[in-house]
């Protein structure tokens, strides 16, 4: 089974992609093939421009306004660059979690399903039952059902950190998105928390197509099959973690992770 | 603890020109922060002793509530009711919400949600100049340009009634509800919106679902503080309304606002007469009115933080 995987086509593959702010250059000629339903993270010190690139695979980068790209991304075998590329199916398929958890200001219910509601067709009515069918679909799936079944209604920015960050992987997971992006997911939570939601990462593999950009050496030696190192913009080195961080190939990595800069 | 005897704590307690600048800045500071407090006890206590002794002794608050004859000049059989006064006031501040709340709405969620760089930075300022504009140039604008607008445009004798008063009224609350209901657009944390546009929802929906939702109570807020200002304004309102005493029937009815009454007929009532203590009753009565309304606003903001 393992085998059949490796065959399959990337998921996310970059090429040559160029991407200014402004009149600053924050990525530089960067290939990358991220293979399918794996957990790939990105290393590299602050600034490397780790996050820039995951923020470019579902094009939330442009909410800035002053970003401009040049190469291409293909998500699936589909540029998302193209210009009449809808935007909305882009982030149907790419979903994202981000580094502060950031449940929307309604109950957790509505929370887990703002997507599907977003995605719906219009003029399809979907049952109460099954919207609750959804939900709890999801809520299992993050592992968050059993704490919060009994308060569905209550207000989801009242969880404790940990739990809304799996909140806010659960209301991704309705709509089937392919791949996930995860900027720094546990780096507003404690010990526990970085644990479970690891925990989670790493269940979901297989399903889903995980980008994650950590600052964490260790979670992204622990909790990753590929690892990706940038520095300045450029991509360094891909190779599969256990490789990574026994026998990395060039000397900016070995340094990196040895902890000499960054 | 430390075991230093007071006379050391004394010799480092330097008392060097820093020390009397820093107390000399913090009693001013000081009497600056409270001197708003004063003035505003000072006038509350001036109104309630020019108008309290008149509304206990004299005043029969059926009749000052409830009749639509102000007749506060006629020497025989002067009455005070108030009624066709609070109806002008509340037909003209009703219309100039009913004006002003989609205009303010709209251009604070277009300019806090959809305008972008230049745009926005030059709709701020001019918003701002809009609500610097004096009550009385607006008023003039009744006067002067809508009056015979609305003279040719419905075909009524008179141009100055509710709808002039109403719309004027409308134009002069817009701006700021505008501002302060961008604040409340703005105060709705980046992450939602960024949170919400990754999961594939537009701009509008982004609004709809998320922005507006979180934003209720300071956009309430905003509209109350709209109803205050309108409660409270006079000249506009005097000189557009028509300021005829009047139970308004239709929009082209002319009508006379609680605030333009004191202001057009103090000056002309003899210091201590009843019709000059009336008119402080008027002025309690605003006074509470606003402060409510204000209040409210004020405590439905504070309900953000309680969320």
């Amino acid at each position: 089974m393992k085998e059949q995987r490796i065959n399959e086509a990337p998921a996310i593959v970059t090429e040559s992609l160029n991407l200014w702010y402004g009149t600053f250059q924050a990525l530089f000629d960067i290939d990358l093939e991220v293979s399918r339903n794996k957990v790939t993270a990105m290393i590299g010190p602050s600034g490397c421009g780790k996050t820039t690139l995951l923020r470019s695979v579902n094009r939330i980068n442009e909410r800035l306004g002053y970003v401009r790209t040049t190469g291409s991304i293909e998500v699936l075998g589909h540029d998302i660059y193209e210009p009449e590329v809808d935007l909305v199916q882009v982030r149907k398929q790419v979903g994202m979690v981000f580094q502060r958890p950031n449940p929307l200001p309604l109950s957790i219910r509505d929370n887990v399903l703002f997507g599907h509601r977003t995605h719906r067709e219009r003029g399809v009515k979907v049952s109460r039952q099954d919207e609750d069918e959804i939900v709890e679909k999801a809520l299992r799936e993050v592992l968050l059902w059993d704490t919060v079944r009994d308060r569905l209604a209550g207000a989801a920015t009242e969880l404790a950190l940990e739990e809304q960050q799996k909140l806010c992987i659960a209301r991704l997971l309705p709509v089937k998105p392919a791949v996930l992006l995860m900027d720094e997911p546990c780096s507003a939570l404690d010990p526990n928390g970085t644990e479970a939601v690891e925990e989670l990462i790493w269940d979901l593999r297989g399903d889903y197509t995980i980008l994650i950009v950590t600052h964490n050496m260790a979670q992204a030696r622990r909790a990753s099959d590929e690892c990706v190192f940038m520095l300045l913009g450029k991509l360094v080195e891909h190779t599969r973690t256990d490789k990574m961080f026994v026998a990395p190939k060039h000397q900016e990595t070995a340094d990196y992770i040895e902890g000499r800069y960054g | 603890m430390s075991s230093r005897d007071p006379g050391q704590a004394a010799a480092l307690d330097r008392r060097d020109l820093a020390w009397y600048v820093d107390k000399l800045a913090q009693i001013l500071v000081f009497i600056g922060g409270i001197s708003g407090i004063i003035l505003i006890l000072g006038i509350f206590v001036f109104i309630g002793s020019e108008g309290l002794p008149f509304i206990v002794s004299k005043l029969n608050i059926g009749e000052f509530f409830t009749s639509p004859l102000w007749r506060p000049t006629s020497e025989a059989n002067p009455t005070y009711g108030i009624l066709a006064l609070m109806a002008g006031t509340a037909s003209v501040t009703g219309l100039a919400m009913v004006v002003a709340v989609p205009f303010s709405l709209g251009a604070a969620i277009y300019i806090a949600e959809f305008a972008r760089g230049r745009t926005r930075e030059v709709l701020k300022v001019l918003v701002e100049m809009l609500a610097a504009i004096p009550s009385v140039v607006w008023g003039f604008i009744g006067l002067s340009i809508m009056n015979p607008v609305i003279i040719k445009l419905f075909n009524v004798p008179v141009g100055l009634n509710v709808l002039n008063a109403g719309f004027i009224l409308g134009l002069m609350a817009a701006p700021i509800m505008t501002t302060i209901a961008e604040d409340a657009l703005k105060a709705v944390p980046e992450g939602y919106r960024e949170a919400a546009e990754a999961m594939g929802a537009t701009r509008w929906q982004v609004v709809r679902n998320v922005v507006l939702p979180a934003a209720k109570s300071g956009l309430v807020a905003a509209v109350l503080l709209g109803v205050g200002r309108g409660f409270g304004e006079t000249m506009a309102v005097l000189m557009a309304s028509g300021h005829s005493i009047n139970l308004p029937t239709s929009p082209f009815d002319s009508v006379r606002a609680l605030t333009a009454t004191i202001a057009a007929e103090l000056g002309e009532t003899a210091v201590g007469s009843d019709h000059y203590r009336v008119l402080f009753t008027l002025g309690i009565l605003l006074f509470l009115v606003t402060f409510v309304i204000n209040l409210t606003a004020d405590l439905v903001v504070r309900g953000i933080g309680k969320k």
